[in-house]
């Protein structure tokens, strides 16, 4: 095996400026998307991805050109997801510099957007998110549903059905986020993780619930991740991007060190 | 003062390929995406970039009036070719139930298949998506100031399976090794994407645009 463990930070972006505070003392403008791109960059993150989390529709435009700033500057992928409605939508961030585009609620709202964006785009560029919660009991076998609205409506969708479409369907990678995770800093789901990505041929991100590096490590080594994905432990300058690769590496995992 | 022409068939996200280019090359230095023919054959070098599936491609270069335009450069100009740009180099892929290709080397692309495995029978994902070593199988200009077994970041489902060994310029292991460089003459081409491999993928641009076109 020599393909590398990604990490990837993921930054909320509200009308072209990082939310959610970013702490690193060498920067000038922990707000400015590209500042905080070329830190990760030089830390060595091996991807970017940016959530817009806009609520107004008419500064959509804004990010498009956070891409473009960020595209001219940083060169490793990055992924844009939030509000990816249309194929007008992926195009837009594609040509603005986005790798990939991540599609979540419209993907639930309609499959078939998948299937012609990938047919469109090629499969490289979309990432499906999936936004899973636990709906079985402490005690049964681990079974999930997709929801939405940031976890509050269930589908009633099987998220093992669900990614198994999504793949069929041609998305090129799987973003998974446990909603009873998230935000909580107790870890990824970690059987949620495996149950997906065993279930799948494309590759699978963790997210959701990550407070130190050693939940990192259980999302790869018992999660079967291909990558992790963390907000806030790097953006309070918890930890550097750096010190979570040389914890990962001393677990015996492959990651990118140079 | 040159040209260098990425050459635009529809194919893909060619935005990052630009941006890398301009910031590896001088001030003085021109990167044009273009579709014409015309100005790919006029360029001082050329860059063959490309995304999606190998059928799409082909039928757009095509389209786009281009196939002679790349079959010259490819025996004149410093070229560089990239990812889809570097499969389409080959004789015939496997992709879309086979498709004919350029011909540039001999060799076959061919899926990494349902059920990928590693040597102890851990499942590998497809697309191999990431980053993954090239180790350098010659010397080459365009390996200049590059560590050898370097990462390069990598996103595909089929690999070059190049039928002259002597021409591989470089393998990496998913698997099994497959060819993720392939040079000869004035052709340099490689699996991974340059533009997105942080420092490596950038020197590797820059020892592109300083090429003579001479292994």
């Amino acid at each position: 095996m020599s393909l590398a463990k990604r990490i990837i930070p993921c930054l909320d972006v509200d009308n072209g400026r990082v939310v959610k505070g970013v702490k690193f003392v060498e920067i000038r403008d922990a707000g400015d998307p590209v500042e905080v791109a070329r830190r990760y960059n030089q830390e060595g993150a091996d991807e970017l991805t940016f959530l817009d989390i806009t609520a107004s529709s008419d500064n959509r435009e804004t990010m498009v050109h956070v891409v473009e700033d960020v595209a001219a500057e940083v060169f490793i992928p990055l992924t844009v997801g939030g509000g990816i409605r249309e194929l007008a939508d992926i195009r837009r961030m594609l040509n603005a510099g986005a790798d990939k585009v991540s599609i979540n609620t419209a993907a639930v709202f309609n499959p078939e957007f998948v299937a012609q964006a990938a047919d469109k785009f090629g499969s490289q560029c979309i990432v499906v998110a999936v936004d899973a919660k636990r709906v079985s009991a402490a005690e049964e076998p681990g079974r999930w549903e997709i929801f939405t609205h940031g976890g509050r409506k269930p589908t009633g969708i099987d998220v093992i059905e669900w990614v198994r479409k999504m793949d069929a369907y041609g998305a090129g990678e799987i973003l998974l986020t446990s909603m009873d995770r998230d935000g909580t800093k107790i870890g990824f789901d970690n059987e949620l993780t495996r149950e997906v990505s065993d279930a799948v041929r494309v590759p699978v991100i963790a997210s959701g619930g990550v407070g130190n590096l050693q939940h990192l490590v259980d999302g790869v080594l018992q999660g079967k991740a291909d990558a992790v994905l963390a907000a806030s432990i790097f953006h309070f300058a918890q930890y550097s991007i750096g010190e979570a690769k040389a914890f990962m590496q001393s677990h015996g995992i492959e990651v990118r060190d140079d | 003062m040159q040209t260098i022409a990425v050459i635009d068939y529809g194919m893909g996200n060619l935005r990052s390929v630009v941006n890398a280019l301009r910031v590896v090359s001088t001030k003085t230095d021109e990167v044009v995406l273009t579709s014409d023919p015309a100005q790919v054959l006029n360029a001082d070098r050329v860059v063959f970039p490309g995304q999606g599936a190998a059928g799409d491609c082909m039928r757009a270069i095509d389209q786009y009036g281009l196939r002679e335009a790349i079959l010259s450069s490819a025996r004149q100009q410093p070229f560089l070719g990239i990812c889809m740009g570097m499969q389409v180099l080959i004789e015939s892929s496997e992709e879309n139930q086979g498709t004919d290709c350029l011909g540039v080397f001999a060799g076959q692309v061919r899926y990494f298949g349902d059920g990928h495995e590693d040597r102890s029978g851990v499942k590998l994902k497809v697309p191999h998506m990431g980053w993954n070593r090239v180790q350098q199988t010659q010397t080459h200009p365009l390996w200049h100031s590059i560590d050898d077994g370097s990462r390069f970041y990598f996103v595909h489902s089929y690999y070059l399976d190049a039928e002259d060994e002597t021409l591989v310029a470089g393998v990496t292991d998913y698997g099994f090794g497959f060819t993720s460089a392939i040079a000869k003459d004035n052709v340099f081409a490689l699996q991974c994407h340059p533009e997105k491999s942080a420092d490596a993928g950038l020197q590797l641009l820059r020892n592109f645009v300083n090429w003579d076109g001479r292994a």
